[in-house]
């Protein structure tokens, strides 16, 4: 996998681009379709083993358990992330950016906030597709956009909106299902890595969590049979930009979000996880980027 | 270079505005809000139309209601599944006029009240001497709520009682005392139920009874032989208390016809309610479900009751129903319903449901939840939603009662709960695996609601502004015209303290009407009756209820506030048996009690 970390906003060759599992940008004469949404060729593959594995998630958990409020919130979510991502991207670049990453972007919000109201889904997703082009460091963002845009809208929204943290029901096969799947697809891209060392980390800490705080072990772990943490650990901490590049890296970064996690969960942080991933991921990015940025230029000094 | 710059600082303007939208929007609600707090009574009158005075000392309802003590193995979680219990009911139970009060206890050997309207604005409890008080001995359970309606149609309210335990029914003798007569009745020897409603669902003239289960029939929470007793999911919960529906023979006895009536599900109901809603003349129901969706059944010619709730469209989201209560919220002539659920800050925002019907599909009403638009979505953790005309504007305002566990102040109990009410079957259902509560608060010491209904689809919040500000934790709400006064008093349980009652303080100017409906070939409670009350170019139905909201039951007499009008154009009566009744122009400001016409 090539690596852009010249972040220009013209072209990027990595896999996963742009905060969410996404897909390659074409470099040929795409039609206006595949310029949207990605290559026309439809085998089953890398770029579209994200939205193919989110979208069948959603179909799953809304045709077993009717998952979504309604059709109205989920729709501006998904709606609200294309327009920011065709906007802004226009604007900035002067072309029409794919929207895969936007469509993932926005499913991920509609599955995540919870509201009764639209306006907090609609604004999650333009923080979410926003931050892409706003908080960035030598070109390339530093933030997984839904990541980005659910903390966000705690902390500004708070009394508005809430994330998903109840289950979708009560069939464990269900649950098992999806992380079969998903760890499958997440293997097939050579992301499982990523996924396994984060929820060993986590079952690890909610060991150390439970011994210091007192309960259960089982309340400490029971979080993560469900679909917020499905969707945080299929789709955000996969997400090369919050990671670093080296393998070694994706272990640790991993590690460490847990790890962050666990003192965020000491603090009774509701949304743990997603505070945690929101700093771990920029910090490690900073530093590989800057590492690499030190190493170049030595290179460069020496020939 | 330089476009590249301004564009770059175009976004990040365009980013910043984001940022900041929902502070804005909370500053321009602020702004627009009404935020004058403890004004004076007349200022509240001249302004809102009317004032509330506390007066439960000065009317001798000193009630303090104690949670149950439950298995030693939920002690760690007792507040919260002890959390209920609180209720209030009202009746006429002797028929002098005056509404009276009944409140129930939650633990053992604490006695319920029946507090007697003397008719100069004090009250007596007579449970003890009526025989309706001691009814939390130890082994037998305890009561979560009541309802009232006279089953064998001899012209007194008659008193069901539900319970985390045996329910009991009491015959009103004439309103000299009670005689217990749950035996003959044929009812279950052990439920864990916190809803009930008196409705005649076959319209044959006698009032049936369904009952919604809450924690499973089989369970008895004070000798647990597992610890398997929770939800088995926090949205999609289906191991609740079994519903029950009995058909009255006539006799005195009931028959169970839950099977062959369709009523089987077993979604933790916290709240029941009944009434016409399809317009086919047998009343249809509306569960309110804790831990899942709400349902509604519509009444296939009082012999079975069909689940509509999706095509309706309330049964798709599921939230935590807590509440549920009917009204014609803008004056069309048709039923809305309210549906409390849980909102937390930060943790969980369900909002509560107005349901609007906005059109007909096969005959079925299909509703669209409206409660943001209306401005009445976010109580808090919301229980008893209670529809009534507070100012006698002409329009039915809106009473929610909050508050979950009021512990030690500042503790918060939230990412716990949270933290295993996200956890899977195998996890959630089991008491033990969930954490100790430590004394912590769970939405605790939240503000109660009074939203005024201005009729042209907005409601406004004003209990601190008008008397009303309450922070324990509230249950059940009622309300009742206590003085005759032609204004309706709020009467609030509170779970685990003190019961209150409020005065209500109208302006002078504005006027009302009542009816108090009597059967004949309809049950003699009237229940299932609608009136469609017509003046000054408006319309307002109104329903008599066999019991609504959360654990509560408002007086009998429907009260309509007219606003500044003099007369009503007509009450069209919709009787339960089917027949209609017209009364031109009935005098205002009074009470008419109005008996069925038989004959054709």
């Amino acid at each position: 996998m090539k690596t852009d970390v010249k972040g220009e906003f013209s072209k990027e060759e990595t896999v996963y681009r742009d905060g969410d599992l996404a897909s390659r940008e074409s470099s040929s004469t795409p039609s206006a379709v595949s310029k949207l949404f990605g290559k026309a060729d439809l085998k089953y593959g890398k770029t579209y083993m994200a939205p193919l594995l989110i979208t069948g998630i959603l179909l799953a958990g809304h045709l077993s358990f009717g998952i979504l409020e309604s059709y109205d919130k989920f729709i501006a979510a998904i709606l609200a992330s294309f327009a920011a991502e065709l906007v802004l991207g226009r604007f900035i670049t002067g072309k029409w950016r794919n929207l895969t990453s936007a469509y993932i972007s926005g499913i991920s919000v509609g599955i995540l906030v919870r509201s009764p109201m639209i306006w907090p889904f609609v604004l999650c997703s333009l923080l979410s597709i926003s931050s892409k082009y706003v908080l960035r460091y030598k070109g390339t963002h530093i933030w997984n956009p839904s990541n980005f845009g659910i903390v966000a809208l705690m902390i500004i929204a708070a009394d508005s909106a809430a994330v998903l943290t109840v289950q979708w029901g009560n069939n464990m096969w269900a649950m098992v299902v999806i992380w079969v799947v998903g760890f499958f697809s997440l293997y097939k891209v050579d992301r499982f890595h990523i996924c396994a060392t984060y929820v060993l980390s986590f079952l690890a800490f909610g060991w150390l969590r439970s011994m210091y705080t007192g309960d259960p072990y089982l309340s400490e772990i029971a979080l993560i049979t469900g679909p917020m943490y499905q969707l945080f650990v299929l789709f955000m901490i996969t997400d090369p930009k919050t990671t670093v590049r080296s393998r070694w890296g994706q272990y640790l970064v991993a590690f460490l979000i847990a790890f962050v996690e666990m003192i965020f969960r000491l603090n009774e942080a509701v949304y743990a996880p997603f505070y945690a991933l929101f700093l771990v991921g920029p910090v490690s990015l900073i530093i590989e980027l800057w590492w690499k940025n030190q190493k170049a230029a030595k290179l460069s000094v020496s020939n | 270079m330089q476009i590249d710059l301004i564009k770059k600082i175009i976004v990040i303007l365009f980013f910043a505005a984001l940022l900041a939208t929902p502070y804005i929007m909370k500053q321009l609600e602020i702004m627009s809000s009404d935020n004058e707090s403890d004004i004076d009574k007349q200022s509240a009158i001249e302004r809102y139309g009317f004032f509330l005075e506390e007066v439960s000392d000065e009317t001798g309802i000193e009630f303090k209601h104690q949670s149950p003590l439950l298995d030693e193995r939920l002690n760690h979680i007792l507040p919260q599944v002890a959390s209920i219990g609180a209720s209030v009911s009202i009746v006429d139970l002797d028929n002098d006029g005056y509404q009276d009060i009944y409140l129930t206890n939650s633990r053992y050997n604490t006695r319920n009240a029946l507090f007697k309207n003397n008719g100069d604005s004090t009250f007596t409890d007579v449970a003890q001497e009526m025989g309706v008080a001691d009814l939390n001995k130890e082994g037998t359970g305890v009561s979560m709520g009541t309802v009232w309606g006279d089953f064998n149609n001899s012209g007194y309210e008659d008193l069901f009682l539900y319970k985390w335990g045996k329910p009991e029914l009491f015959r009103n003798n004439e309103g000299r005392g009670f005689t217990r007569v749950t035996d003959e009745a044929g009812l279950p020897d052990w439920i864990n139920a916190n809803s009930a409603v008196w409705l005649d669902y076959d319209a044959d003239g006698f009032l049936d009874l369904f009952i919604g289960g809450y924690y499973d029939e089989n369970i008895n929470l004070w000798k647990l032989e597992t610890t398997r007793v929770m939800p088995d999911s926090y949205e999609y919960a289906t191991n609740g208390g079994r519903n029950y529906l009995f058909r009255n023979n006539g006799d005195g006895t009931f028959t169970d016809v839950t099977e062959e009536t369709g009523l089987t599900t077993r979604r933790w109901a916290l709240a029941a309610a009944a009434a016409d809603l399809t317009g086919s003349g047998y009343p249809d129901l509306v569960i309110a479900n804790d831990y899942g969706v709400d349902e509604f059944f519509v009444n296939e010619n009082g012999s079975f009751f069909r689940n509509a709730g999706e095509p309706a469209g309330i049964g798709f989201a599921p939230k935590s129903g807590m509440s549920v209560a009917f009204a014609d919220i803008l004056n069309q002539g048709v039923f809305s319903m309210y549906i409390t659920n849980i909102s937390e800050p930060g943790v969980l925002i369900q909002g509560n449901n107005l349901w609007v019907p906005s059109n007909k599909r096969d005959d079925l009403p299909v509703f669209s939840n409206l409660a943001g638009n209306f401005g009445v979505e976010l109580g808090g953790w919301s229980y008893g939603g209670q529809f009534g005309d507070l100012n006698n504007s002409g329009y039915q305002d809106l009473y929610v009662a909050n508050g979950y566990v009021s512990a030690e102040m500042g503790t918060d109990y939230w990412y716990d709960f949270s933290k295993i009410a996200g956890g899977n079957q195998a996890i959630i259902e089991d008491a033990k695996n969930w954490p100790d509560m430590g004394g912590r608060s769970l939405s605790g010491y939240q503000q109660n609601r009074i939203w005024l209904n201005d009729g042209a689809g907005r409601f406004r919040e004003v209990s601190s502004n008008v008397g009303g500000f309450l922070d324990l934790d509230s249950r059940s709400v009622a309300f009742a015209d206590l003085n005759n006064s032609g204004t309706l008093d709020i009467i609030v349980a509170t779970q685990n303290n003190e019961a209150k009652v409020y005065r209500n303080n109208t302006d002078p100017a504005s006027n009302w009407i009542s009816f108090h409906l009597e059967g004949t070939d309809s049950n003699r409670s009237a229940i299932g009756a609608i009136i469609e009350l017509y003046w000054d170019d408006k319309r307002q139905v109104q329903v008599v209820s066999g019991g609504n909201a959360f654990s509560s039951q408002n007086q009998r007499p429907l009260h309509f506030g007219l606003g500044k009008s003099e007369e009503v154009e007509k009450a069209v009566i919709k009787w339960p048996s089917g027949r209609e009744q017209v009364i031109d122009k009935p005098e205002i400001s009074r009470l008419h009690r109005v008996t069925e016409p038989t004959g054709n």
